[in-house]
């Protein structure tokens, strides 16, 4: 059987973080009336002309800085023809062949530890297109009617578009965790799929392993979440490798994801491809970019992941992997870097906090932080309780799932529910020593030189009380009588 | 009254011998009387023109005139070709795709026009989205010849033309992508001026092709084209390609001699294909440019021969972009016999667009399909590089360039409306000059003939004998002063006489 090899790249369309659109001053704000965002720029009136949010340029460039990428002196606006009822001007303003920013990469994490480059080949500026609304059915086809929405028309956005350097549907999903982190540190983008502020194709191929050349490329669309990216991509490649060992040929296309049937279903063939006809748009100058134009977003610039990710390590002794998970959300970034403030003691446990129950329940539950009631305060107070041993680590376990649920006080939760600690000395030792005179063939198996029997009394101490007894304690105890 | 020239006019309203209202309702006689020949607008606006002409009026009494220095066109009555728009009236461009559509914003050369005073009483008719060369592609109407009913206006700015020719109105904005100005206002006797391309906002003028288009004033005299275009011109901010240029006053330089100004003639633009009546006319014109001491010298411009050809490639791919947000979905015309959405848009601009807009969609489209651009539009674009070059050089060593602005005068209808390519070629002498981007103007210099002088006026005229023959002179970009005073010479040195309908 021949040994294949995947060949992925990524296009990440990104919602710019600006107030007004990329050609008018119509406000971008997410989730208004329909169509009370628009002006004869942004529904393409016969004789409106563009003009260039500057604002849009600086996010642009401060990107391609995070990015890497370089910033180019002189780039073009270009129309890219196409008709749709979304697309007011039956064009798009996009960029072409001269991008405001080009050749850069980011490194990503794979799961061995190892860091690997990302190429980005370019992250040129484009504005969106509206929005279409169906009735009686799902898309246009079928529909009874359809109406327009164009608050979104003209929203700046910026493609970012990555060389074909990413192996596997994982590294395509690192790819895009790092990307999100990059847009959110630099203060680029909300980068949230949701609102559909995100947005992702992806170009997928596979070869023989070894083989230099490329395989026959396929583009899947209609990918909404980076869970659905990461699962397409995986089945895309599969059918690839299903389509060449039965001795077929993949054939050059669009497909669709079908997240509900778990499949890619062909769009267009390449016949059938769109012909953009792209020229440089007549009605914007070039856009002329000078150093100290350059510079001034460069000052402006946010503290980045990396520069966190160093931070954490030299401030607070935090590890270059824990550093890392931190820094993939901004929002989880930030979070920490208030709770760290608020807390005095080992910041590394607000870490621990995070990375394992914070970060597992958000993956389980297809959450954001921000969606939870989980707040510094309400964190450090919790900890506060494990280091004062009101409550043991493993209540707090318990805890903190409630108070991402409720946002209920960690002090209240523990008054209320008597869960607190078992921290008087003789009530634990009268405990432990009932554990140990019921199981009296452990007993002999220990003093007989099995000492890892240990933990079992410890665990058979804590069941019996429920997990509330101090776990420093009973240990203490049980060293004591089992000397005897 | 009507057949005041603006300068005149303006001179009678700030000196109380006349008021606006006097020749607003002048106007619109005029109109009244002449228009089921002349067809030059599509519509007019009588009532609200009336209403600010009064409003000037009061503001002209209230201030004994000093009113007019803060709004030098107060009380003016002019007119703007429908393809510019003014908030809450059709704009139809006169298109059956457009037929109903009602403006939500007004044009930034239209505001300023209406800012300096001026009261807008109708707009004017042209070709259809501006394509055309004798306004026969009106979806509408024919606007006729003043000079000759029998003729064509020129176009696209054709209603513009006639309407300042039969002194419907005292001055209008046009638009000129090829000529669009500049010829018609030859067919019909006027002043038409291209400026350079940047020099007058574009906001609001409905696109044909963006790198070429530009808005400029058909007026009765140098003088009232000079008047208009301190008012429009200027950098805007809605218009990126608008560019910052400091204000400047067009009619400073009118009355200054040319003594020693250096004028080159076009050699390619008074030989083969031009007509023998209008070549003999621009001659008269040159001697009397001569008489007043202009150095005349000749010279080439072999890149000529590919301006046509380059211009229907950026002019064609600009507009089948241009053009497409017609698609029947937000505004305009909308098929009533789609059945899905590719139908909607194919069956909506199937019905909307004429065969010429058709004709540039198709060509456009296929010049910047894949695997053309290269050979089409970026060689295009090369040669329009090459002839800026090719102008550059004569700027170097001359003031202006002059040739006729069409090789004929005016055409019959029908003449040329079936013949594209003939129609193309009336403007061989205007349309390298959009393609430069520089200013250019048309100036009558005399009449076809002028022996046969007795045919002026003459309802239907069989002979060209006595139709208007415009001369174009072209200056460096931005020189807009010097171009005028040449032209205004050239006024005061030919036997031209306005036609008085």
């Amino acid at each position: 059987m021949t040994e294949y090899e995947a060949v992925i790249g990524l296009e990440i369309h990104t919602h710019l973080k600006t107030r007004s659109k990329m050609f008018c001053a119509c406000s971008t704000e997410f989730g208004k009336q329909p169509n009370s965002s628009a002006c004869p720029v942004c529904t393409g009136q016969p004789g409106a002309l563009p003009v260039l949010n500057q604002e849009a340029v600086n996010l642009a460039i401060r990107c391609g800085l995070a990015l890497n990428c370089t910033i180019n002196k002189k780039s073009v606006f270009a129309r890219k023809n196409y008709f749709y009822p979304d697309l007011p001007k039956g064009y798009q303003i996009s960029q072409f062949d001269l991008p405001v920013t080009s050749n850069g990469f980011v490194n990503i994490q794979l799961p061995d530890g190892a860091e690997k480059r990302i190429g980005i080949t370019r992250a040129h500026l484009e504005e969106d297109a509206g929005k279409l609304v169906h009735q009686g059915a799902e898309g246009i086809e079928g529909a009874t009617a359809s109406h327009v929405d164009l608050n979104r028309s003209s929203v700046p956005l910026l493609e970012i578009v990555s060389e074909p350097d990413i192996r596997s549907a994982e590294e395509a999903r690192a790819y895009l965790d790092k990307i999100k982190s990059i847009l959110q540190f630099a203060g680029v983008s909300d980068a949230n799929m949701e609102e559909g502020k995100l947005r992702c194709d992806a170009n997928v191929s596979i070869r023989p392993a070894g083989q230099k050349e490329f395989g026959v490329k396929v583009e899947i669309k209609n990918m909404n979440s980076f869970r659905a990216v990461e699962r397409a991509i995986k089945i895309e490649i599969e059918r690839q490798k299903q389509v060449l060992t039965t001795g077929q040929t993949v054939a050059q296309e669009t497909r669709s994801y079908d997240e509900a049937a778990g499949r890619t279903v062909s769009m267009r063939s390449k016949e059938e491809s769109h012909d953009y006809r792209y020229f440089p748009e007549p009605d914007l100058l070039p856009l002329l970019i000078d150093d100290a134009w350059i510079d001034r977003v460069k000052k402006e610039l946010p503290e980045l992941a990396e520069q966190r990710i160093r931070r954490y390590q030299d401030e607070h002794g935090i590890s270059a992997y824990d550093a890392r998970v931190l820094t993939l959300d901004k929002a989880v970034s930030d979070f920490f870097d208030a709770a760290a403030k608020l807390y005095a003691g080992d910041k590394k446990s607000i870490v621990n906090w995070l990375t394992t129950d914070v970060l597992g329940y958000l993956k389980t539950e297809n959450l954001e932080l921000s969606q939870t009631k989980l707040t510094p305060e309400n964190l450090v107070e919790m900890l506060g309780l494990i280091d004062n041993q009101t409550i043991s680590g493993k209540i707090g376990k318990e805890l903190i799932v409630q108070i991402l649920k409720t946002g209920a006080s960690a002090r209240q939760l523990v008054e209320t529910s008597g869960r607190r600690q078992i921290t008087d000395e003789s009530t634990l030792q009268k405990i432990v020593q009932e554990v140990l005179a019921a199981n009296p063939q452990q007993l002999a198996q220990y003093r007989s030189g099995k000492t890892a029997l240990k933990g079992y009394f410890v665990g058979e101490t804590m069941k019996k009380t429920k997990g509330q007894a101090a776990p420093q304690l009973v240990n203490q105890i049980l060293d004591r009588l089992l000397k005897i | 009254m009507q057949h005041l020239t603006l300068k005149e006019l303006q001179k009678k309203l700030r000196g109380g011998e006349t008021t606006a209202v006097e020749a607003a309702q002048k106007v619109f006689t005029q109109i009244q009387k002449h228009e089921p020949v002349v067809k030059a607008y599509l519509q007019t606006f009588e009532k609200d023109a009336l209403e600010q002409a009064q409003k000037a009026d009061e503001l002209l009494r209230s201030t004994n005139g000093a009113a007019a220095d803060k709004q030098p066109l107060l009380g003016i009555p002019l007119a703007i070709k429908d393809n510019m728009n003014l908030l809450n009236t059709e704009t139809t461009c006169a298109s059956k795709i457009l037929k109903g559509y009602i403006s939500p914003y007004t044009a930034t050369a239209v505001q300023k026009l209406q800012a300096a005073g001026a009261v807008i009483v109708g707009k004017t008719n042209l070709d259809e989205f501006a394509m055309g060369s004798s306004t026969e592609n009106s979806a509408f109407q024919q606007t006729t010849n003043p000079w000759d009913r029998a003729r064509v206006p020129g176009g696209s700015s054709g209603g513009a033309a006639a309407a300042v020719a039969a002194d419907e109105c005292f001055g209008c904005l046009g638009s000129d992508t090829g000529g669009s100005i500049r010829q018609p206002a030859s067919f019909c006797g006027v002043v038409g001026l291209k400026p350079t391309y940047g020099l007058v906002s574009r906001y609001g003028l409905v696109a044909f092709a963006s790198s070429l288009d530009q808005i400029g004033p058909l007026a009765k005299t140098v003088a009232d084209a000079a008047l208009i275009l301190n008012v429009i011109a200027g950098y805007d901010e809605q218009d990126s390609t608008s560019v910052k240029q400091p204000v400047k006053d067009y009619t400073e330089f009118l009355d200054r001699d040319i003594k020693g100004q250096k004028i080159a003639v076009i050699k390619e633009l008074l030989g083969d294909g031009i007509d023998d009546a209008v070549r003999q006319t621009i001659q008269t014109a040159l001697d009397g440019l001569r008489k007043q001491g202009a150095i005349i010298e000749e010279i080439a411009m072999p890149s000529f021969k590919y301006a046509l050809a380059a211009y229907y490639l950026v002019a064609t791919s600009e507009a089948s972009a241009n053009l497409a947000r017609f698609d029947g979905v937000r505004f305009g015309h909308r098929s009533k016999n789609a059945r899905d959405m590719l139908e909607l848009f194919k069956k909506s601009r199937a019905e909307g667009f004429g065969a010429e807009v058709k004709r540039r969609i198709m060509l456009g489209t296929y010049a910047l399909s894949a695997g053309y651009y290269d050979a089409y539009y970026l060689k295009a674009q090369k040669v329009r590089t090459v002839i800026k070059q090719d102008y550059n050089k004569a700027f170097a060593r001359y003031d202006a360039v002059l040739s006729p602005t069409s090789p004929s005068v005016a055409f019959k209808f029908g003449e040329k409306v079936n013949d594209p390519l003939s129609m193309y070629l009336s403007d061989i002498a205007t349309i390298p000059v959009n393609l430069a981007g520089l200013p250019g103007i048309s100036v009558p210099c005399g009449t076809a003939g002028d022996a046969v002088s007795g045919t002026v006026g003459d309802a239907v005229s069989g002979a060209t004998g006595g139709l208007p023959v415009g001369l174009q002179l072209v200056a460096g970009e931005f020189a807009e002063q010097k171009l005028l005073q040449i032209a205004a010479a050239v006024e005061r040195g030919s036997r031209f006489e306005r036609i008085r309908l």
